[in-house]
């Protein structure tokens, strides 16, 4: 199947391919702009499988590297540099999985301008496995910021109510993180003379006088894209807004990028600044936890429910990774993988009672269970996924994390895990509460008497997701195996640094 | 006048002779049939723009010390030529359906380009002062060509009165330098500088003066007043090419004199710059805001570029960064000028008679009805915000890597946060374009669509392999003596 080109190369651009035949569909034939859209993203998934095929368990270093100079400007090279380890692998499967499955979910959902959204979606997916690939500071930032652009449009355009403000607010606050961040990669090349990884990983000494401010400047890009509380006030109005496509990718993938860059980015370049940000960064992690918790059991929507349920799912990742722990980290990676399914499942349920109903306020439904059994089994295995039921997905996760927080050196104290873990209870009740508001009890409103069960598309678009929320819960081994080498070498580089704070 | 003499300014000769030729030939071009001076125009252009590029490569000082030609000005020539016929372009169908299609406007144009052609191969302070009264003088006239709009002919008597005024502190400053060093030649300046004889107050006093006359030009806070009442005033065409080409020239007659006869002053200078580059910055991005008419929305965004651009210019004294600085910021002409004039082009693709269809409300609709248009004011919103995938990004990339290399990095931030306003109102027009609903009426128009698609793909496939054109700024040294 090699035809001459990096397979890394082909997993990032390959949707282009896509593109460029849509843009050529006159706009009309939405049928064949939907079936190339999710034929291209299909055999996207099926690069991205190859490329997982070609990947080296065994090896904890970065894997099948591209890397040739793009421009040359006085004093420093800006390289075209791609490749993996198993991090980036699990989040690069994560994307090309979740792409297609939510293309196929608007099948229904978006009748209008089909052919810019698919045109946009397609330009994301380039954007963000680019984004979890490169290795060029620059040309990470590049991808960064570029994927800015699809989801702006797809919110402006194809949007709720209130979808300008809320576009524009997305675009503003990212923007503003990534400004900060552009200043510290230009300080970083000027001082290291360089802008790849790996350079910039061996030569760390020379910016490690600057690194907390570094750390703050990267660290705030990220922080604003996790969200980590109190930066996250962009996501409810984001996710409320978006259309269920673009939120389904917004949890599942986009707000991953922050914490990958966390992970990519400042824990290996600045490990100093990482050690002594821990706490203030898991405090802030756990307070994301229960203020996320706690406002979405105060919500009467359902999708800002999921929105704010995302915000505490995200805390539990970021104090997963400031733990600096083995098992904190690979928690924590596996649990940025469970968020993706379980609430990118979530968003994907939530538009579909929209699109039935075209309201998502909890009053309007009651009893669906009667109605749409098949709709509310499926709904049910996914809330309890989220909530961290042994067997399932989250719970591996969850568990995880705790167990590193609480064993954490940098951390030193088991409050934080202590008071996460009061998360996973909140968590419990507010989804509960939800499931039972909309799908048990007798049916108190007429209109829900009469709504269809779900299509056979709309089986086949979940149905991939609850197999692997089964797979991750039961059977872990074959995911941890995957992050684990990664992990393990960032840990002991971290854990070096920590030896010479203390 | 020797063979090398001539050869120097050969481009500039045939631009003007060519200028004047058109001008008597004009007279028997009969008012229906005005496309053919247009069309004698181009091709004046083109001649000089290849004769330009034969020139590349090559270096001298002619005419005893008062001319040089170096990679520099080739580059800089070439920008000018070009923009030169991108506004033949936007001007012709544009002149003929606002009822207003003289031949003028291209021999002005011509006279125009010549004029800035002259100031950036200019060696001596008087040929300077010679230049940009031939480079302003018909830019006052084709300021109020639409005349006798009264919105045209307000325009042109404000650039006048202005322009007139920032040529008497250039004026002014030469005098002062003359006194100072007893000399107009850059060299002998310089000479004059290193040597210890220059009397340091009337040099400085001179050197300021100077700087805030060129700030007149390049539209600099607190000298850009006139711009965006000049730009709204003007005919659209014109004002395209002034945010473009005018700005163009006075950056490089800026850079030309201060890197070559002041490069001792660059430490003193360097507070007063970075005060009026951030001054230029903030301002040109907060009042941009508030615009609600698309061409003072752009004139108010080309002063903030100006802004950008004296970012890069604040460390022009020190040997490692001088030449870095150079590049940055023609680099940067090139990106921002794309850019600027595509979106200029869609500007006049949407105006209607009688100054319609000129505020952002106009634009409502623009992107479901036109999407080709739409997609090419998208790429420039986000190639003037500075956004990957854009020339604009690497352009502003390059002139904050030198400001930082340069330990500029507090004005740097400066450049970052005000980026970001200018993120809000540019993306303003976008939602304009995609996210409301309107009826906008376009006039289509051959040279208008190739000009605003071919910036935009330009702008978009130069983004990706930005190459060569990095290493053709690398290459526009500036000889210094």
């Amino acid at each position: 199947m090699n035809l001459g080109i990096h397979p890394l190369v082909l997993v990032t651009f390959f949707p282009l391919v896509g593109f460029l035949a849509i843009l050529f569909i006159p706009g009309q034939r939405k049928t064949a702009i939907r079936w190339t859209a999710l034929v291209t993203s299909l055999l996207n998934f099926a690069i991205s499988l190859w490329v997982l095929a070609k990947f080296d368990r065994a090896d904890a270093g970065i894997q099948l590297a591209l890397r040739t100079p793009w421009l040359r400007l006085p004093g420093i090279t800006i390289d075209f540099f791609l490749g993996l380890d198993g991090m980036s692998l699990l989040l690069v499967l994560l994307t090309a999985f979740l792409t297609p499955v939510t293309i196929l979910s608007t099948w229904s959902a978006v009748e209008e301008k089909v052919k810019g959204f698919m045109l946009f979606f397609l330009l994301l997916e380039v954007g963000m496995t680019g984004v979890f690939l490169a290795l060029d500071l620059v040309l990470f930032y590049i991808f960064w910021e570029f994927t800015l652009i699809p989801m702006y449009f797809l919110i402006g355009v194809w949007g709720g109510e209130r979808r300008i403000y809320a576009a524009v607010k997305v675009f503003l606050f990212t923007m503003f993180g990534s400004l900060l961040m552009l200043l510290a990669i230009l300080y970083i090349g000027f001082t290291a003379g360089s802008f790849a990884w790996q350079d910039l990983l061996a030569s760390r000494e020379l910016f490690a006088s600057m690194q907390l401010w570094l750390f703050l400047a990267f660290g705030l890009a990220f922080a604003i894209k996790v969200p980590m509380f109190p930066l996250h006030t962009w996501l409810p109005d984001a996710h409320v807004e978006a259309p269920t496509a673009g939120s389904v990718i917004l949890a599942g993938v986009l707000l991953k990028m922050g914490a990958y860059g966390f992970l990519r980015f400042n824990l290996p370049l600045f490990p100093q600044a990482a050690v002594q940000a821990a706490p203030w960064m898991a405090m802030l992690a756990v307070i994301g936890i229960l203020y996320g918790a706690a406002v979405a059991l105060a919500q009467k929507d359902v999708k800002k429910l999921v929105a704010y349920s995302s915000v505490s799912h995200l805390g539990f990742v970021m104090l997963g990774i400031f733990a600096l722990t083995m098992q904190g980290i690979s928690g924590g990676v596996l649990q940025m993988i469970n968020h993706g399914l379980s609430t990118g499942a979530l968003f994907l349920i939530v538009g579909m009672l929209y699109e039935r109903r075209h309201t998502r306020e909890m009053s309007a439904f009651g009893g669906i269970w009667k109605v749409m059994p098949v709709f509310a089994a499926l709904t049910l295995i996914v809330t309890l996924s989220s909530m961290g039921l042994p067997g399932l997905n989250g719970f591996i996760g969850e568990f995880t994390i705790l167990l590193g927080a609480f064993s954490s050196p940098v951390l030193n104290t088991p409050w934080f895990a202590g008071l996460a873990t009061a998360g996973v209870i909140l968590a419990a009740v507010y989804l509960l509460v939800m499931f039972e508001k909309v799908f048990l009890g007798p049916v108190k409103v007429e209109a829900n008497r009469l709504l269809k069960d779900l299509s056979a598309r709309e089986i086949i678009t979940l149905l991939p997701i609850l197999i692997l929320i089964f797979w991750i819960g039961l059977y872990p081994q074959p995911f941890f195996e995957l992050i684990n080498p990664s992990v393990e070498r960032l840990v002991a580089l971290v854990q070096n640094a920590a030896m010479a704070v203390h | 006048m020797t063979q090398a003499d001539f050869y120097s300014i050969l481009p500039i000769i045939v631009l003007a002779g060519w200028a004047l030729l058109l001008l008597a030939v004009d007279l028997w071009i009969p008012k229906e049939r005005k496309s053919l001076t247009a069309l004698l125009a181009a091709v004046g252009l083109a001649v000089s723009l290849g004769l330009t590029l034969a020139q590349g490569g090559t270096s001298a000082l002619t005419f005893g010390g008062l001319i040089m030609l170096d990679g520099f000005a080739v580059y800089l020539n070439v920008i000018f030529l070009v923009s030169g016929l991108i506004a033949v372009a936007l001007g012709y169908d544009y002149l003929k359906r606002m009822g207003m299609e003289r031949g003028e406007y291209y021999v002005m144009m011509l006279f125009s380009i010549s004029g800035m052609m002259l100031i950036t191969q200019a060696y001596n302070l008087l040929v300077v002062f010679l230049a940009l009264e031939t480079l302003s003088i018909p830019l006052y006239v084709l300021a109020g060509f639409a005349h006798p709009k009264l919105e045209s002919q307000e325009a042109a008597l404000k650039y006048f009165l202005l322009g007139a005024f920032s040529s008497a502190f250039v004026l002014y400053g030469i005098a002062l330098i003359f006194g100072a060093t007893a000399t107009v030649g850059l060299d002998g300046i310089l000479a004059a500088l290193q040597g210890g004889t220059a009397n340091p107050v009337l040099f400085s006093a001179g050197a300021a003066l100077m700087l805030v006359g060129f700030g007149f030009k390049v539209a600099a806070v607190p000298f850009h007043k006139w711009a965006p009442d000049v730009y709204q005033g003007s005919p659209s065409p014109v004002s395209g090419f002034m945010s473009v080409a005018v700005k163009a020239a006075g950056f490089a007659v800026l850079l030309r004199i201060f890197l070559t006869a002041f490069p001792g002053l660059a430490a003193s200078l360097a507070p007063a710059v970075w005060v009026i580059a951030a001054l230029t910055m903030i301002v040109g991005n907060v009042m941009a805001i508030i615009q609600s008419n698309i061409k003072r929305l752009l004139a108010y965004s080309s002063i903030a570029h100006a802004g950008y651009m004296l970012m890069a210019f604040v460390p022009y004294g020190s040997e490692q960064n001088a030449g870095q600085s150079v590049a940055a910021m023609v680099f940067y002409l090139i990106a921002y000028g794309l850019t600027t004039f595509g979106a200029w082009a869609v500007v006049v693709s949407l105006e209607q008679a009688e100054g319609k269809g000129l505020t952002l409300d106009d634009y409502a609709g623009l992107g479901p009805k036109y999407p080709w248009l739409g997609v090419a004011m998208t790429v420039f919103m986000l190639s003037l915000t500075g956004v990957p995938l854009t020339l604009g990004f690497w352009g502003k990339f390059y002139l904050f890597k030198t400001a930082v290399d340069a330990g500029y990095a507090g004005l740097a931030l400066v450049g970052l946060i005000t980026s970001l306003v200018s993120a809000y109102y540019y993306l303003r027009v976008v939602v304009m374009m995609f996210m409301r609903s309107g009826d906008p009426r376009v006039r289509r128009d051959g040279w208008l669509s190739l000009v605003a698609l071919g910036a935009a793909l330009a702008v978009v496939a130069l983004s990706v392999v930005p190459g060569r054109l990095l290493e053709a700024a690398a290459n526009a040294v500036l000889r210094l003596q």
